[in-house]
This record gives C-alpha cells, structure tokens and sequence, in this order.
C-alpha cells in the first residue's frame, strides 16, 4: 500500500475524530451566543 | 537512581497502554492528535462549571455554600499537585496512560458521587469529584501537552493552544447540559445521583476516544520542511533537554513562574467579580447594567478568555514567547489603567478592556507549554509544565482575595460604583509589571542544566529522547 493510500485511508477517522470533539464544542458555544445576546437585549 | 522520567522501558514491552504500543507509523496524521487532546481537555473543562450543581446539593443535602463548594475547592488542589508530582508519571509511561489514568479518575469521581449523593453521604462527594476527580483534572490536562509539541515542532503554541482553549471550552458545554439535566431529573438526591452517574458515564466514553487515538512520534520524526536547527535561532529557543528536577533549579523557572501566576492574578481578578463590577461600575451612570446583561457580559468574557487561547498561543509562534508576554502583561497592565481611569465613562471602554484582559488570561495560559518547551526542550516538558502549574494554584487563590477582601473593605468604608475597585485596580497593574519584569529578566538556560545528548538522529541536530518521553 502506498504512502498515499494510506494517508488517505484515515480521512474518515480524521472526519470522525474532529465531529467527536467538533460537535459538542459547537452546542457550548451556540449556548454561549445565546447568552451573549443577553448582553445587548438586556 | 535515574533522572524522573529517565527510566529505560523497552520499545517492545508493555501493554497497550505503553509508549510503545502508541509510536505512530509513518502515515500516520499529526492532526488526529489534537483531537485525542481535545477529547480529555473538553471534558476535564467541566470543572469550572461545577457552580451548576451548588444550589441543587445545597437544598437537597442542607449544606451550605462553603459546604458545597468543597468539591470544587478540592479538585483545584487535587489538580495542581497531581500536575505537579505526577508529571514524571506522565513523562515515563506516555500519553495514553496517562489519558486513561485521568478518565478512569474523572469519570469515577462522578460515580463516587452519584452513590454520595444517593445515599446522602456527602463525603463521599467532596471525596470523589474532588479527590479522585481531581487527580483526573491534574493528569489529563498535562497528558497531551508534550505529545503535541513533538507533532508540531514547527508550531507548539498553535497545538498546545488547541488543547488549553478545550479546557476553556469544556465549561461551555457542561454548564447548558448540566443545568439541562438537572432540570429533567429534577433538584432531588435521586435526580442529582442520577446526572452524576451519566456524565460519569458519558465523560468516560468521551475520553476513550482520546485513549485510542493518541500517538507518539517516533523517534527522530520531524514534519516536512522543518529544521530544528533554524529554528534554534531565534532568541530562547534551544534544541538542547533540561530534566524535570534540573528546570526547578534555574532562575528561568521562577521568573516564568511569578509571570503565569501574576498574569492569572490579574484575569481572574475580573473574572472572579465580572457581572457584579460591571454592574457596579455603572449604577449611577444614564446607562446602568441589568442582571440579565451582567450575564451575558460574563458569556462574553468566557468567549475572549478561550479565543485568546488559541489566537494568542499562535501568534507567539510568530513573533515569539517573550515579546508575547510582553503584550499580555504590558498591554494587560495599560488596559487595567484605562479601566481605572475612565472605565466608568462608556460600556464600550469597559468592555472592551475587559475582553483584552481575559483574552490575555486566556493565552497567558496557552502559551506557557511552548514557552518551556522554548527553555528547556521537550525531553520532560510536560513534567515542568506541571510544576509551573502550582502558580495557577496560587493566583487562583490570590486574585479572588484581592479583589473581594478590597471591595468588601471599601464598601464597609461608605463607597460606592467603581471606587469599591479602585485599588484592587491598581495592585493588578503593579503585579503585572512585576510580571513584565520577570519575563524581561528570563534568559537562555545555562549549559550546565542541559541533558548530554544520546545520539543525533537521521544527520540532522535533533537530540533524541530516551525512551518514556512522551
């Protein structure tokens, strides 16, 4: 198997890995940002 | 008896815990270790959303507020010391030992509480998230530090910023979703048991993602176009080891020291009082700050505090770590001048010192591992990062002492608005000078605290490590 090939066989493990940590950050900062616009209603 | 750290393991025993079994292959990405860095750092980031939890155990188990917030008090210290003496730990049996360590601990101080709180033993509480959770805290934050500065040689403060803005983020998640699932179970014991016991359960399987996944360079491997050499040209950065034990005994340890921890002094001395100043510091102005925007003044503190982490941290790989500093503390100390003196004549002024300030706090944090890394190589880097993380310790203390004994002080005097603040003000700027001076004190470690080099590696100047480095 070639370099190559198999840099590229680990693009879904790379995808998988980021959404694992990616996803649950973006829900903490979608929370914050509503709490922000507290600051500008309030 | 041999250096901490310096134990000789063989590349092909242990378990799958070991070193060993964690050397990458030669495909391997180094962008799937910030992920495995994340991992830990976004859970153990709960810690600082522990608030959520104090009213429910108070109504539910008659305590009080200095009762409940025991767990917390004792995780911060747990956090430190295990970071402390635990970092040789690290050093010696890799990363994902040590990510496992520090799951196994998180996620069991929670269960220890679930069944504390079920069964309304609240020792049991302050034992396991603060005791064992603790341990958790200290070893997981450390885990990955080395390992990311071996991926990317060419740009530490970037990965190590990654990481360190996790833990930041860690709160943002952990609060809305905490608070979410108290409100489901209901503020019962049997309600609190029930949340403790899954997010023990879920942080452990959110963490064994980083378990899995991390891997060690192998010895030697550098990422394409990166010359170690060139790199040592610039001002303090050496390609030469300092030992754990050795790094304490050089001045440049203690002047980085009392730079963290002034510069924590100063961040958390806004944080810890945000909503209340703000709201203080324009009560008898046209434009006075509600509870509610106090709140989201406090979100938006938390954004510049975890955006500095990893905006920061990369810029110093640009323009260096010292002249880094030098903006964090010389900036940070102009902005508290501004706050002093006419803090009070617009929201935005206030505002927007405040947001440098916790930017800075935020990547005062972030770019402290590759500041070591820069002095003292990355052999042990993660065991000495754990020992400057006492300073964190102690500014954690220090700059909530300041700030509340002098606004209670002054509001026992009689005064009002931002006079409650006025000299804790000022004793912010006169730390961050210190700080600044000590940074402009710090200079290249001298010869005789560096490590003899092993071997050189594939004809290029890199030293390589003995094996248990992580």
């Amino acid at each position: 198997m070639t370099e190559q090939t198999e840099t590229s066989s680990r693009t879904p493990l790379m995808i998988l890995a980021w959404l694992w940590v990616g996803l649950p950050f973006a829900y903490g900062v979608y929370e914050l940002l509503l709490k922000l616009s507290q600051l500008f209603s309030g | 008896m041999p250096e901490d750290g310096q134990k000789l393991i063989s590349p092909t025993s242990g378990g799958f815990l070991s070193r060993s079994r964690t050397i990458a292959p030669p495909t391997w990405s180094r962008w799937l270790v910030p992920p495995a860095a994340l991992s830990v750092h976004l859970s153990i980031g709960q810690a600082y959303s522990w608030s959520v939890f104090k009213p429910p155990l108070e109504k539910a188990l008659d305590l009080s507020g200095t009762q409940s917030a025991l767990p917390f008090q004792l995780g911060i210290v747990m956090l430190g010391l295990s970071a402390a003496f635990g970092g040789p730990l690290v050093e010696r049996n890799g990363p994902r030992w040590a990510m496992f360590v520090s799951m196994v601990c998180f996620a069991s101080g929670f269960l220890i509480s679930a069944l504390g709180v079920a069964t309304s033993q609240y020792w049991l509480v302050v034992l396991g998230y603060g005791f064992v959770g603790g341990i958790g805290l200290g070893i997981g934050y450390i885990s990955p530090v080395s390992t990311l500065m071996k991926w990317f040689p060419d740009r530490p403060g970037m990965a190590t910023g990654i990481a360190i803005m996790g833990f930041g983020g860690g709160a943002l998640i952990a609060s809305p979703w905490s608070t979410q699932m108290l409100g489901s179970f209901g503020a019962t014991t049997g309600g609190i048991a029930e949340a403790f016991l899954i997010h023990g359960v879920v942080y452990a399987v959110f963490m064994t993602l980083g378990v899995l996944l991390v891997r060690v360079p192998a010895d030697g491997w550098l990422p394409k176009g990166f010359n170690p050499a060139k790199a040592a040209t610039k001002a303090l950065v050496t390609t030469a080891n300092v030992s754990a034990r050795n790094a304490i005994r050089t001045p440049q340890f203690w002047f980085l020291w009392v730079v963290l921890c002034f510069n924590v002094t100063a961040g958390i001395g806004i944080l810890e009082k945000a909503a209340p100043m703000i709201q203080d510091f324009f009560a008898h102005t046209a434009t006075p700050i509600s509870v509610s925007a106090a709140a989201g003044f406090v979100a938006l503190l938390s954004l510049a505090n975890m955006t500095g982490r990893i905006v920061w941290s990369s810029t110093s790989d640009l323009i260096g770590r010292k002249n880094m500093y030098r903006v964090y503390l010389g900036v940070g100390a102009v902005l508290y001048l501004i706050i002093s003196l006419w803090g009070d004549s617009h929201t935005v002024v206030f505002i927007l010192c405040a947001l440098g300030i916790l930017s800075f706090y935020g990547g005062g944090f972030a770019t402290v591992p590759a500041y070591l890394k820069d002095l003292f190589g990355t052999f042990q880097v993660g065991a000495i990062h754990g020992r400057l993380l006492t300073a964190w310790s102690v500014a954690g203390v220090l700059g909530p002492l300041i700030v509340n004994a002098i606004a209670d002080s002054q509001e026992a005097a009689g005064k009002t608005g931002p006079d409650l603040y006025t000299t804790s003000l000022y004793i912010m700027i006169g730390l961050l000078v210190i700080g600044f001076l000590s940074n402009e004190l710090i200079r290249p470690v001298k010869d005789k605290f560096h490590e003899p080099a092993l071997a050189t590696v594939g004809g290029t100047d890199a030293v390589a490590t003995p094996q248990g480095g992580s």
